[in-house]
């Protein structure tokens, strides 16, 4: 039974690898930086989904980091125990939601409100940055980074807890005999536990690259990089889901595949790298396989 | 919280305590974390409550019993994937829980070697991977040489899913069966396979059933791995060897579609989804209520 686990891993890299090949062959490491994407002329290339990835993401962690560590912090040295425990049940039940809620949710009432109210704001005021601008939309590149970001908070915040439960008191209570200010002790625990904090924030980040559902019904979906974070975009996981089954021609098909066999590669280093830091951290005392 | 007095003889200026920068960073610091947690709390009131606005209106019988209708005709239901969604959780249930309470009860009898460590890494990475490369790697292994969309397609990468959650928890609630009722087992001249069919296995089945349970909510609200396996259906079917619909593929193509009504059923139809996940969650929460937690 223990095997079948490596058989089911060898086997979606192997038919990953498989269905990605006749793409590989076809355009090489070109396929990395062209912005190609022409299922008639059979011309392909994944330039703008690795952005969409890279900005949505990127997007989604700087929103999700402060929150996701703050509210850690908070759970683990400031709360009251019962208030506690109800932000901690709402953040468990954050992470319970599924994908396709997040989806309906931004795309019925965020994208609406961001339409309506928030990027006519940002355009007025910081339009003479080349980030906001452009047309208010609704979806595009912020209305994903703001789903994924609500999407990866509750893995911030549980790992992050986890990691800063399992710090010293001493620590902090040498610092508060120092004569520390609660926020300087606070600060000299968080700089102890920074490898595992660093182990969370990529964790989510594997978590935020994979997601496909909310941010395909949120981002837009067109093949062109823009500057914006009000335009719309696509990232890896939603062109697989928007073109997969109509991919008609075995190239196309293979590319949808290839990118996917991209995506798995990115994750899985990303997942590597971020349970390494937490085992060292927690010195191996708590898994977080469950957590992410 | 207080820190006790520092001695005035050794710490003259600690006396006057912190300076006002230091208060301040102090306090702008703790309101900022207190202010993180408030922050995090909204997008679950907001969108439990537009579940609620949005998706309470259609909740009837009809959805739960009908048919959807033809695009034009108002009404209809989404029995058909509701009872998909349960088929489908159904097959990845019966494929993911024997293999991963398997792999669960060998990492933790006997994989504290080599093999337990290679193990226990590979339930990590596959617990990494996309739902939606799981999709794409079925589409390949059983849809292509099937030559068609089946449930049986969209069950297996519902278990692939499920597989490590179930792996590892099964792992941690093994481990925490008392090493005196081995040790009892054993001594009363049991071989080692009954002590663990007879006696570990019984020690653990709550903890085993949570972790199945908590798995399979999160398969039941999974879209991704079923757009190109399932890929669903606006009949009714229960054959294993063809298409079939599921509330969430369902939630998706409505949600996209250009017709308020089905817009609507959209949101019904996540608010049945999340309230299929919550009990399914309750009922976790009511069976480990009373064990303790690590």
């Amino acid at each position: 039974m223990a095997l079948a686990v490596f058989v089911v891993v060898a086997l979606i890299a192997w038919e990953m690898a498989r269905g990605a090949m006749p793409s590989i062959q076809a355009f090489g490491w070109r396929f990395l930086v062209s912005t190609d994407w022409d299922p008639v002329a059979e011309k392909f290339g994944a330039l703008p989904y690795l952005f969409g990835t890279a900005v949505s993401s990127t997007l989604a962690l700087l929103l999700a980091v402060p929150l996701g560590l703050g509210t850690a912090v908070y759970l683990v040295e400031l709360a009251p125990a019962s208030v506690g425990a109800a932000v901690g049940f709402v953040v468990e039940l954050l992470a319970a939601i599924p994908s396709i809620v997040y989806g309906l949710w931004g795309l019925f009432v965020l994208a609406p409100f961001l339409r309506a109210a928030v990027e006519p704001w940002l355009i007025a005021h910081l339009g003479f940055l080349p980030l906001f601008r452009g047309y208010p939309f609704g979806i595009g590149m912020l209305n994903a980074g703001i789903v994924l970001a609500v999407m990866v908070v509750p893995t911030i915040v549980s790992i992050s807890r986890e990691v800063l439960a399992s710090m010293p008191r001493s620590l902090r209570e040498a610092a508060l005999a120092l004569g520390a200010t609660r926020a300087e002790a606070i600060a000299v625990t968080l700089d102890a536990a920074r490898p595992g904090i660093l182990g969370a924030v990529i964790l989510a980040l594997g978590r935020a690259l994979g997601e496909t559902m909310a941010v395909t019904m949120v981002i837009g979906n067109t093949n062109r990089i823009s500057a914006s974070l009000l335009a719309p975009g696509a990232t890896m996981a939603s062109i697989i889901a928007n073109e997969f089954t109509e991919a008609t021609g075995k190239l196309y098909l293979s590319a949808l595949i290839e990118i996917a066999f991209v995506l798995l590669a990115a994750t899985l280093i990303v997942n590597a790298g971020a349970r390494l830091l937490v085992i060292r951290t927690t010195g191996g005392r708590r898994d977080v396989a469950g957590a992410a | 919280m207080t820190s006790p007095a520092p001695p005035r003889a050794l710490a003259p200026r600690l006396a006057h305590g912190p300076s006002a920068r230091r208060r301040a960073a102090d306090l702008g610091a703790t309101l900022s974390c207190h202010l993180a947690a408030a922050v995090v709390i909204v997008p679950l009131a907001l969108i439990a409550w537009h579940l609620l606005r949005m998706g309470l209106g259609g909740l009837s019988l009809e959805f739960f019993v009908r048919l959807p209708k033809p695009v034009g005709e108002l009404g209809g239901g989404m029995a058909n994937a509701i009872v998909g969604t349960g088929l489908l959780v159904g097959i990845a249930t019966l494929v993911a829980v024997p293999v991963g309470v398997g792999a669960g009860l060998f990492l933790a009898e006997y994989g504290d070697g080599r093999l337990g460590t290679l193990v226990r890494a590979t339930a990590d990475i596959m617990s990494g991977v996309p739902s939606i490369v799981v999709g794409v790697a079925v589409y390949g292994l059983v849809v292509v040489p099937m030559g068609r969309f089946s449930a049986l397609a969209g069950g297996l990468a519902l278990a692939i899913i499920m597989l490590p959650t179930i792996v590892r928890s099964t792992e941690e609630v093994v481990r925490l069966v008392p090493r005196s009722y081995r040790e009892a087992a054993l001594a009363l001249g049991a071989p080692r396979w009954r002590v663990i069919h007879d006696v570990v296995l019984p020690a653990a089945s709550g903890g085993v059933i949570t972790a199945v349970l908590l798995a399979l909510a999160r398969a039941a609200g999974e879209t991704a791995p079923l757009l190109f396996t399932a890929l669903g259906s606006r009949f009714w079917s229960v054959a294993i060897d063809r298409p079939i619909a599921s509330l969430p593929v369902y939630i998706f193509d409505y949600a996209r579609a250009p017709y308020d009504d089905w817009n609507r059923q959209a949101w019904t139809g996540a608010l049945v989804l999340l309230m299929l996940v919550t009990v399914v969650s309750a009922m976790v929460r009511l069976t480990t209520r009373g064990v303790a937690r690590r």
